[in-house]
């Protein structure tokens, strides 16, 4: 490579500033007691703490994985703290103008305002700084149509039912061991509730910021739309940058019922490990949707740039006949970061139907991998899939992995597969140049292309973030 | 001015174009209103500007030298074919005047109008006005080809100084600049050279230059792989482009081209470095004597 292909991906990270504010953190390390500790805190229902106790015991009993195509040393979670909340938090969030403003700052310079008269135009947004939710925007206008949207610690004082009711129903406490990690030590998350025939009237977005070192983010969010609803759902998330690895583990379950759909929408940019691998997120998370009424969907839309290590399949579970499962992903890696991400499609009810389209990039040392599983239950007659998962590779040190896996018990059953892999060779950068394109702009218009039918899917405001997002982790990998 | 006996095998061996190019054919511009194209006539202007001036260019790639040695010097409205047999470092002469990052030049100098752009990066000479009609020209899927044309063209008017125009101008431009090739508009909304059959990919080259309009362009065998009709619209496209302002080099094996483009000189290479210069005819010897007594004449004149 002439001028590297390296140094147009080395775009430094922009959102690794600490904000420096007074934490109320629990020493570190995991026990039963560390568990009671968290709950009590929060003041939680007893089933609550049932829930988190039993889930810590299981995890207990359970290893770590070890069949992603991933590697990093062993994670020490006595070395970890499992909670910790800004000092000044008010107990009770009455109004913005309790928000520590240092806080507001923060994700301000993050381009999410919270404050009233800059907010987001139509779209609510629940801000989770480290373990818990500062600021839910648009409650009250929510509250006019019915839809209840708010942090998880909230959802458990207000609407205590419906969380006993819908938690852990899509996602087991001993689903996976992060999964019963999570379930042991959540800390907050979002919760929405979109009642009966009803739309939505905005977008809802979660902000996710890890602002402490030491801790971990274990967050959980649960999503229940009735039936006849639809609701539009995004999530963002940044960390300052630590030399030190952070881990991120959490559960997000969805449940449609029937004629309901869930559109859940993710631009994932933590921070990545600088570019000699050092530090950066882990990023053990598990999604899945129930598609559990007649006619239902849920829709997963991924662009996933950043985090050291990426272990993540938002899945669908197509329960309800003539339900539909959809799952678009762009995951770029640079780098030494190393991202086994995919989807599961499960088909259990008749005429179910799901599409995976999925886009990975790799540059640099960086280690890309799909991973996915279409599954068709015995009685899911007429179910089809299709899928499609293509790899680009910049430069020559770079890898990229399709581990499709499928499984088919009913013989009606209809799934494709089409995979390719290409490469931005030098050949193609100094065709553009030859016609005055800088390699900046071209790296930029061929991924832009090569994601185009991920991109569609995402909300307009979105779509642009992720482009430019791309184009700006890309910049320098090529020359 | 008669017709000589020559020029009679002429008329019953060459294409129509070859013979009202000759200079010694009465042609007159005033008889087609003024104007010269589609077929153009000798351009040799003794005072035009020098547009590409190439001194003792010496070229390396992995560290094995290709050129040698090489002088050229190009006026505006002149068109130049570099004609020699394989390896002899004609379409590596193209890659180094246009910054391939592959060639190291490790000595001589190279100006265009005036400028030594040794130092410019690929993209800066392109816009600068220095144009490659590629040989191989690239498959870009998933980027469209009027994406890539009007990014093209914007990244010329912007190196300019002048401001970006818009995508609705724009597809006005570029429905006129089709007819120079004549593409079919569908070519815009495929992905760039992707499934383009050879002649396409060859007639996407000859739409770029037409859209982007160098000072210097340089045709790296723009004619192989082309049935002849390609060829013809290719060579119609060419001189319809070429102005008393501009110049052409045609990187070629064969007299075939030369007989649509006419070339004011023909060089041929040898080992890395232009070994004679001739006009026209220089090349149809070439095509019915091959180089062997080329290649001997100049080991002859170098040994004397």
């Amino acid at each position: 490579m002439s001028v590297s292909v390296q140094s147009l991906v080395s775009q430094p990270y922009k959102y690794g500033f600490t904000t420096d504010i007074e934490a109320d953190a629990i020493p570190r390390g995991l026990s039963e007691d560390v568990v009671r500790m968290i709950s009590a805190k929060k003041n939680e229902p007893a089933f609550m703490l049932e829930f988190r106790l039993k889930a810590y015991r299981k995890w207990l009993t359970m290893k770590e994985p070890i069949w992603p195509n991933v590697s990093y040393p062993p994670i020490d979670y006595q070395n970890i703290v499992y909670y910790s909340a800004p000092k000044t938090q008010p107990k009770k969030l009455g109004s913005l103008d309790e928000v520590d403003p240092t806080m507001l700052e923060t994700f301000e310079k993050l381009g999410i305002p919270l404050s009233e008269q800059k907010r987001l135009a139509n779209v609510a947004v629940d801000a989770i700084f480290d373990s818990v939710s500062i600021a839910t925007t648009y409650k009250e206008k929510l509250a006019e149509s019915g839809v209840i949207f708010c942090s998880i610690s909230e959802a458990l004082q207000e609407h205590p039912e419906l969380v006993e009711k819908y938690l852990g129903t899509v996602v087991p406490i001993g689903d996976n061991y992060f999964a019963a990690l999570n379930s042991a030590v959540f800390s907050d998350g979002s919760f929405v509730y979109i009642p009966k025939d009803t739309q939505c009237p905005m977008d809802l977005s979660t902000y996710f910021r890890i602002n402490n070192g030491d801790s971990g983010q274990f967050e959980r969010t649960l999503i229940v739309a009735e039936s006849g609803s639809s609701v539009t759902y995004l999530e963002g998330c940044t960390a300052p940058m630590y030399d030190s690895n952070q881990l991120h583990a959490a559960i997000v379950e969805l449940v449609a019922l029937d004629n309901a759909t869930i559109n859940y929408s993710t631009v994932q940019n933590w921070f990545a490990g600088d570019e000699n691998g050092k530090g950066g997120i882990y990023n053990f998370v598990t999604k899945r949707g129930l598609c559990a009424g007649k006619n239902s969907k849920i829709s997963w839309t991924q662009v996933e740039t950043g985090s050291a290590i990426t272990w993540k399949y938002p899945s669908c579970v197509l329960v309800g006949d003539s339900s539909v499962g959809e799952f678009y992903s762009v995951a770029l890696t640079n780098n030494h970061q190393q991202a086994d991400t995919g989807t599961k499609m499960v088909h259990v009810g008749k005429n179910t139907r799901s599409t995976i389209i999925s886009k990975g990039i790799s540059a640099a040392k960086s280690k890309n991998s799909y991973r996915g599983l279409v599954k068709i239950g015995p009685k899911a007659t007429g179910a089809r899939n299709y899928s499609q998962c293509d790899s680009m590779l910049i430069g020559d040190t770079s890898s990229a992995n399709t581990f499709p896996y499928i499984q088919v018990q009913n013989s009606t059953a209809q799934v494709e597969h089409e995979a390719s892999t290409s490469k931005i060779g030098e050949d193609q950068l100094f065709y553009f140049a030859q016609r005055g394109i800088s390699p900046e702009d071209a790296v930029s218009m061929i991924i832009s292309g090569f994601c185009r039918d991920v991109f569609n899917k995402l909300p307009m405001e979105f779509a642009a973030e992720a482009d430019k997002l791309l184009a700006l982790k890309l910049e320098n990998t090529v020359g | 001015m008669g017709i000589s006996a020559e020029m009679v095998h002429c008329f019953a061996n060459a294409p129509y174009e070859s013979l009202v190019t000759d200079k010694n054919f009465n042609f007159n511009a005033q008889e087609h209103g003024g104007r010269y194209p589609p077929y153009r006539r000798g351009m040799i202007n003794e005072n035009s500007d020098i547009i590409l001036s190439v001194r003792d260019l010496r070229a390396s790639v992995d560290g094995t030298e290709i050129i040698k040695g090489l002088n050229l010097e190009v006026r505006a409205g002149e068109i130049h074919a570099i004609m020699g047999l394989n390896g002899s470092g004609k379409s590596t002469f193209s890659k180094v005047l246009v910054g391939h990052p592959d060639y190291e030049v490790t000595a001589g100098e190279i100006h265009f109008k005036g400028q030594n752009i040794l130092e410019l990066e690929p993209h800066d000479r392109a816009t600068s006005g220095i144009f490659l009609a590629f040989q191989y020209p690239l498959e870009i899927p998933g980027v469209s080809n009027r994406d890539f044309l009007r990014v093209a063209f914007n990244a010329h008017r912007k190196a300019r100084g002048e401001e970006e125009i818009d995508v609705f101008d724009f597809d006005d431009l570029i429905e006129e600049k089709l007819d120079v090739v004549k593409m079919d508009a569908s070519f815009l909304d495929r992905s760039v050279n992707e499934g383009f059959s050879g002649g396409e990919k060859k007639r996407n080259e000859i739409l770029q230059m037409a859209l982007l309009e160098p000072v210097l362009a340089i045709l790296d065998e723009t004619d192989s792989g082309l049935d002849i009709d390609a060829l013809k619209t290719v060579a119609g496209g060419v001189n319809q482009l070429s102005t008393p302002d501009n110049a052409v080099v045609l990187i070629t094996h064969y007299q075939r081209l030369l007989d649509y483009i006419v070339p004011d000189y023909v060089h041929v290479m040898a080992d890395g470095r232009i070994i004679t210069t001739g006009g026209k005819d220089l090349a149809k010897q070439l095509e019915s004597r091959g180089y062997e007594w080329v290649l001997e004449e100049f080991r002859t004149g170098v040994t004397a």
